[in-house]
């Protein structure tokens, strides 16, 4: 009976939604059904979009498993503060993106607008410190594998050990990348060039005299004003090894005989870090740029009034991919830049 | 079902026919769960400060995975949700957890052993166990 009571009514007014809600597609009964079918649609991509970022998390956690050296080593080159703040710039992004279901649950168009801008200017802030981060790094030549190649001389060459080992790469490189570090030096203009004639790279097949890398003094004397960055790893000096000693890891090596071989190993695999830094970072990224896209389109459609209580379902299913994004984040942030 | 009637109730009141399913979360809910992030976001950067060992991966972890936790269950709505929306998202989590645990299961027997010198590291932590 209390059954019944409560259904007919629902049921007259599905029948007037129909009538009135141009947003109800005929094969729905009611809004409500429709909107939880959508949602349980998205919810099935998010699971699909987790499972495609788990792949890469795996290949971060067997590399990690594997050379813990490697990552505690390239996390160096990462800015947390930068990375620190986009993490900020997330969240806020996320709370104005709730915010902003709100707003369409209570049917307050401008709030909604003022909501779904803040969204757009959060992750259009991401985007700028991203693209600041990547061009820092491609700058120095740190790129994924083919096309790792760091360029010393303007910053940070010759004060770290582990500048001094990076320049060392070259000898364990494929011919092509040789010629482009040194043998044929390219112009300052060239994304994956080297800075031409600041390090030679001494071949040093099987040795690992201290002498391997040679930096040229004026490499090491004519400097930029030192960045924070280059601050940071100044003071980190101490802790890290000398050049042809290698990340601690490969140190004890040394007693079974394979130490000339990993140390030799040991720059050619700093690419695994930089390599596995922009998949991750760069696929994050594409669905931040989609996730702009997505909240752009329903900014246009709010803008023109078509959410409200009745109709909110594009508002709420984009909120939930944007927030998926920030937890993609959340977890990108402290496993690639605050290694210890 | 209680704490669901104001939201409801609101809906109601500015529509005339029936609104959609959809819990209405409270701003001051939103706004406390904004504050946590933040504060566990300067944690997950302050802990790093400290040489914890392996336990800093696992702190960092741990943070990150209280704050996605936060993120889903509040900001996403699944708390509020029917549950099917979180069993989806839990078997991902599942499957994603079977990837990971097996892969990670193989590599450490024998990766580390394959190719001399290939992964210094892993030999070290062998060696020291032996």
């Amino acid at each position: 009976m209390g059954m019944e009571a409560g259904s007919r009514p629902q049921g007259e007014s599905s029948m007037h939604a129909h009538a009135a809600n141009p947003y109800l597609a005929h094969h729905f009964d009611t809004p409500q059904q429709q909107f939880e079918s959508g949602k349980l649609a998205m919810w099935i991509f998010l699971a699909t979009e987790v499972l495609l970022f788990s792949g890469l998390f795996c290949a971060y956690a067997v590399y990690r498993a594997n050379h813990p050296e490697i990552f505690v080593w390239g996390h160096k080159y990462l800015d947390v503060t930068l990375g620190g703040i986009n993490t900020v710039i997330l969240i806020c992004s996320s709370l104005t993106m709730a915010w902003g279901v709100r707003a369409a649950q209570l049917g307050r168009k401008r709030l909604l607008v003022t909501c779904l801008s803040l969204t757009l200017l959060g992750g259009a802030g991401f985007l700028g410190i991203k693209y600041v981060e990547y061009k820092h790094k491609w700058h120095d030549g740190l790129l994924w594998a083919g096309q790792y190649n760091p360029r010393h001389g303007d910053t940070e060459s010759g004060h770290s050990p582990a500048e001094a080992l990076l320049a060392g790469t070259p000898a364990t490189q494929p011919a092509g990348a040789m010629q482009s570090a040194g043998m044929t030096p390219r112009g300052e203009g060239q994304p994956a060039g080297h800075a031409a004639g600041t390090i030679e790279p001494a071949l040093r097949p099987f040795t690992a005299s201290p002498a391997a890398p040679t930096v040229r003094p004026e490499a090491a004397a004519g400097q930029a004003p030192p960045t924070a960055h280059s601050e940071s790893l100044k003071a980190e000096r101490s802790m890290l090894p000398m050049a042809a000693v290698g990340p601690p890891g490969l140190r004890v090596s040394e007693q079974t005989g394979t130490y000339q071989l990993a140390a030799e190993q040991a720059p050619r695999q700093l690419w695994i870090f930089f390599s596995i830094y922009f998949l991750m970072t760069g696929l994050h990224a594409l669905h931040v740029i989609g996730g702009l896209g997505a909240i752009s389109w329903i900014l246009v459609r709010s803008a023109q009034g078509q959410f409200g209580p009745m109709y909110y379902t594009p508002v709420d299913l984009v909120g939930l991919y944007w927030h998926l994004v920030d937890v993609i984040w959340i977890f990108l942030f402290p496993l690639l830049y605050l290694i210890h | 079902m209680a704490e669901h009637d104001p939201a409801h109730n609101a809906g109601t009141v500015t529509l005339a026919a029936a609104p959609p399913a959809g819990h209405v979360v409270p701003a001051r809910v939103l706004l406390a769960v904004w504050t946590l992030l933040i504060v566990l976001t300067a944690a997950t950067v302050w802990v790093t400060h400290f040489d914890l060992g392996r336990l800093n991966l696992w702190i960092a972890l741990g943070i990150a995975t209280v704050k996605a936790a936060f993120v889903l269950l509040y900001f996403m709505h699944l708390r509020y949700d029917h549950p099917l929306n979180a069993m989806w998202f839990i078997f991902a989590l599942f499957f994603v957890a079977l990837f990971l645990g097996g892969t990670l299961t193989d590599t450490e027997q024998y990766q580390a052993q394959l190719i001399p010198g290939y992964a210094p590291a892993m030999t070290e932590q062998s060696a020291t166990r032996q």
